[in-house]
């Protein structure tokens, strides 16, 4: 009893410092495995979930509030402070802009149930995405902008961080076309390079 | 380490009794508590943290576009097409004249792979400069699915092809994947 107990304490406390929550994500997707083994950055990329052709945007949370502020600006839509707060809060989102203050009202657990969220509109008649990513990468650029006048980052590290990177995650079923409308959304907006999030392939290919 | 001592002093006159027993404290609670935190931590955490592969597209604005008439070479400018069910369409140089005809080939090891293999060797011997090799120019049809993007682009990085772009398929290449069944 006495080394099971020590044993099972060892690997709570492992775990507990080795976690890090998962956050809840509107639309889980199986992403293909590779063998590339980069990681992910872990800060300052934006993400762009697609699977079942719709498509979702997880902003860095350092800049949701200014994101919001901007595409509300740009759309004509005012928030309030506790709207910010919500999103703030909100990992991933897939809505389109009407349904947004909709969403922000709902509680958390609501917001994240599967099938509720419907993607944000990405085609050439009513492109959202387009605006979403766009004010994303300019809330992103203002922020390291002021870094750099005060003097706090070098004009290298802005080079860097400047740019908001993207990282597009993809359900390996998904269609080549989605996928591809997505790219090509990113490229319209001179964003050409990017990242795929892949999983470890493990098996033999 | 967790039993009590209580084995007392005894020297109120009685003999001496020999300690039956040595009740421990009952720890079960305590490690029914400590996995069921373990199986919650263990759940919720997310340890690895996801692969990422760097794509670059070419810069698509017509403007700014750098006059370049560097001509490719046709033996060293294979082309991928990827249709439906995971097949792939390749061919070496152009598609009206092609150097090896269209061939059709499967994902893998024993698929395509070979035949990066077999088309780098045979760039490699048609060029003089030693860091020339493959270029390798990646058409998906609408009928291939994101992890055949995916497991190409890896296959890229695993044959150390030394360029290649995911271009737009045209309509004679789409024209092909139907003759051949593969779209």
């Amino acid at each position: 009893m006495t080394a099971m107990c020590d044993v099972a304490f060892l690997l709570l406390s492992f775990f507990v410092m080795t976690a890090t929550a998962k956050q809840p994500e509107p639309k889980p997707v199986d992403t293909p495995a590779s063998t590339v083994i980069d990681k992910l950055p872990e800060e300052g990329v934006g993400t762009i979930t697609v699977g079942d052709k719709q498509v979702f945007f997880t902003i860095p949370r350092n800049i949701r509030r200014s994101t919001l502020e901007r595409v509300g600006t740009e759309k004509g839509l005012k928030f309030t402070e506790g709207e910010y707060k919500a999103f703030e809060n909100t990992e991933g989102f897939g809505v389109p802009l009407n349904q947004i203050k909709g969403l922000l009202a709902l509680k958390p657990a609501q917001r994240t149930e599967p099938g509720f969220q419907k993607g944000i509109p990405y085609d050439s008649i009513n492109d959202q995405l387009t605006v979403w990513v766009k004010q994303a990468r300019e809330a992103n650029k203002a922020v390291y902008d002021a870094q750099l006048q005060e003097g706090k980052i070098t004009a290298e590290e802005f080079g860097k961080k400047g740019d908001l990177a993207i990282a597009i995650k993809g359900d390996a079923k998904e269609d080549f076309i989605t996928v591809k409308r997505v790219i090509d959304i990113l490229q319209e907006q001179k964003k050409n390079k990017f990242f795929l999030i892949t999983g470890l392939r493990n098996e033999d290919f | 380490m967790a039993e009590l001592n209580t084995g007392g002093g005894g020297g109120d006159g009685k003999k001496v009794r020999s300690k039956k027993s040595n009740p421990g404290v009952d720890l079960t609670a305590m490690v029914d508590l400590a996995f069921l935190l373990i199986t919650f931590f263990m759940l919720t955490t997310t340890l690895s943290k996801p692969q990422s592969m760097p794509l670059a597209m070419p810069d698509k604005s017509p403007k700014d576009q750098p006059k370049d008439d560097t001509k490719i070479p046709e033996e060293r400018m294979m082309t991928v097409l990827i249709g439906k069910d995971n097949k792939i369409l390749w061919y070496l140089g152009q598609l009206k004249t092609p150097i090896i005809a269209p061939t059709e080939t499967v994902f893998g090891k024993n698929g395509v792979r070979k035949d990066i293999l077999k088309n780098t060797a045979y760039a490699k011997k048609h060029t003089t400069k030693e860091d020339e090799g493959l270029i390798v120019n990646i058409k998906a049809s609408d009928a291939a699915s994101y992890k055949n993007l995916v497991d190409i682009l890896d296959e890229m990085a695993i044959n150390k092809v030394q360029l290649y772009a995911i271009g737009d398929i045209t309509k004679e290449e789409t024209d092909l994947l139907k003759e051949k069944g593969l779209y």
